[in-house]
């Protein structure tokens, strides 16, 4: 059976390289599915594969029953899959809530539209609001992004991929950084997102990949090595010493 | 020293915002209103002359802002556009089209086409890359009314008479020139400020935050970044018809990749991204030229020595240092 994302011997190299090599894998609509796996495993080269920002070599991507592979960034976050980044990745000079707004805006009409000030079009900022309300910066609104706290901004990174309306989210490590507060915030968050939206989630935070997950894959030098839920992953004997062995 | 800027580290460009930009333009708007009657009383009513001058290089320098300042699209060939606007005045003078909305008219349609067709071309590239191919696009202009014989080459081409308006000769005299130009300063200004608001300029200004953010909230740049180019060098073209009939006489060195030079420092000395900035910065340019070149000869090795200054310590140019100033509420 095929799910809401489904990828069939995706491959990418850079160089002889290869750092996704025949990667098959399918998420089920409204399930959390973990992607783990050791430093340089491909995980972000995977999610920029899913999500159009690099071209894949080969191999298909579908969402929804389409074929996405050959789809730009923006193409796909209109079909509904929207990314964040490990490393922030928001518009620092301007507003949180302008963040949020132009993403909204992204998707609702056309923004070739010269005269009318977007700052005051109240469609664009009450739904932008409500993706902050979501994960916890509607107080922040009106402070600049780039003066956000580094969890805030991770907190932000999520919003702008919900303002997006997107039905499948790919999370590309978003604890990435914050403290055990920061995180807890964020943990709270995904298991609240978990009741509207699918998630692809790269953690390196197993307590949170543990806690989460429906759906864990081990990805080792571009390769699934395991595949099922979290119990299944923890006690296969390939995952313990390519990954969990090392984290002790 | 007081620094009672809040500021983040992440501000580096203090930005004269909204209110304070707006302002700032007004006041120099009401300045440049009253400047004839001011020359007039002070007795050397020539001025007149070089602030035509200043405005139509305040109208370039603005339209560069759009793409430079919002857009973070360093274009090293917009002196091509006023060059086309200009010419545009010229060849059509000589087939006996005076009338300036014709002129104006043709203009804006050849710029912005000479915008569509290099603009979609060098978009496509990125930095140095992008900076190189206009500057060649616009050296190409300039070698091509060089080698255009039949409207003077290098010589250039005179124009026996400044444009008409329905057949009456409004431009003539210096003053009706002047608000003109005017006119067309702060029509400029009010529409690429509600272009920057507005959500065309919202997708432009996110881009130059981060193109890669921008693509994956959905947004593909390409085609708002073309047409941000194709309006400036619209205006630019518009600035070259006023050029035209402010000095009269046409040439290919209107389009050099010098005048281009001066445009971007304009902008830059007066602090980009602020609309306001730019019309500093041309007068500041043009004003700090016309005197330094009548006191040494030599005035290039200290004009280029005093822009630097001004870049390096006014941080956010001339509008950044206002903003500071003046700048008693943040933001
Ligand atoms: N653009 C690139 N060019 C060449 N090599 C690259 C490029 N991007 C990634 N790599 C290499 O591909 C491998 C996988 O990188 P990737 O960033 O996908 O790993 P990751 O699993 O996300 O690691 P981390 O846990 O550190 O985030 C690494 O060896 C990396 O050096
Ligand atoms: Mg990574």
């Amino acid at each position: 059976m095929s799910g809401l994302l489904s990828v069939r011997n995706l491959c990418k190299s850079f160089g002889a390289l290869k750092v996704t090599d025949g990667i098959d894998f399918d998420v089920a609509p409204g399930e959390i599915h973990a992607i783990i796996g050791p430093n340089g495993a491909g995980k972000t080269t995977l999610i920029h594969q899913l999500s159009g920002a690099l071209k894949s070599d080969s191999g298909t991507v579908r969402f929804a029953g389409e074929d996405i592979t050959r789809l730009s960034m923006a193409a796909r976050v209109k079909k509904g899959l929207a990314r964040s980044f490990q490393i922030t990745s928001i518009l620092e000079g301007f507003t949180v809530l302008e963040n949020a707004a132009t993403a909204v805006q992204a998707r609702s009409g056309s923004s070739f539209r010269f005269f009318t000030p977007a700052a005051s079009e109240s469609v664009l900022n009450e739904a932008a609001m409500a993706a902050l309300a979501r994960v916890g910066l509607a107080e922040a609104a009106h402070r600049r992004a780039g003066d956000l706290s580094h969890g805030e901004k991770r907190q932000l990174e999520i919003a702008l991929a919900l303002a997006t309306d997107a039905k499948l989210l790919l999370l590309d490590e978003p604890l990435a950084g914050t403290g055990h507060e920061e995180g807890a915030v964020l943990i709270a968050l995904m298991a609240d997102l978990k009741a509207t939206h699918t998630l692809v989630l790269i953690e390196h935070d197993m307590d949170a990949v543990f806690a989460l997950a429906d759906t864990v894959s081990a990805l080792v030098y571009g390769r699934l090595i395991a595949s099922g839920t979290p119990d299944a992953v923890r006690a296969d004997p390939e995952v313990r010493a390519a990954y969990l062995g090392e984290e002790g | 020293m007081k620094d009672t800027d809040t500021a983040p580290a992440g501000a580096r460009t203090p930005r004269l915002a909204g209110r304070g930009a707006l302002i700032g333009a007004l006041v120099l708007f009401a300045i440049f209103a009253v400047l004839p009657f001011a020359a007039h009383a002070a007795g050397d009513p020539f001025f007149i002359v070089t602030a035509t001058r200043i405005i139509v290089f305040a109208i370039a320098a603005l339209s560069l802002d759009l793409i430079l300042g919002y857009g973070a699209i360093v274009s090293f060939g917009h002196a091509a556009f006023m060059g086309i606007g200009a010419y545009s005045v010229a060849i059509l003078a000589t087939h006996g089209i005076g009338d300036v909305l014709v002129q104006a008219l043709v203009a804006v349609l050849a710029s912005a086409l000479f915008a569509l067709v290099t603009g979609a071309i060098s978009l496509r590239t990125k930095g140095v890359y992008f900076i190189m191919i206009t500057l060649a696009f616009g050296q190409m202009a300039y070698f091509f009314m060089v080698s255009l014989s039949a409207y003077g080459g290098d010589d250039g081409l005179t124009l026996y008479d400044r444009s008409t308006l329905f057949g009456a000769p409004l431009l003539d005299g210096d003053i009706g020139l002047y608000y003109a130009a005017l006119a067309v300063l702060v029509g400029a200004f009010f529409l690429l400020r509600a272009v920057v608001a507005s959500r065309f300029g919202r997708v432009l200004r996110g881009t130059r935050d981060n193109r890669v953010r921008m693509q994956a909230i959905g947004f593909s740049p390409y085609p708002y970044q073309l047409t941000a180019y194709v309006l400036a060098g619209a205006i630019a073209g518009l600035a070259g018809v006023l050029l035209a009939n402010q000095t009269e006489f046409v040439s290919p060195a209107y389009m050099t990749w010098q005048r281009s030079g001066e445009l971007i420092v304009m902008v830059v000395l007066g602090g980009m991204g602020t609309l306001t900035g730019a019309i500093a910065g041309a007068v500041g340019f043009l004003m700090l030229e016309e005197i330094l070149s009548s006191l040494w000869v030599h005035w290039h090795i200290v004009f280029g020595a005093l822009l630097v200054l001004i870049v390096l310590y006014t941080r956010g140019g001339l509008a950044g240092l206002a903003g500071r100033v003046f700048g008693g509420r943040r933001r």
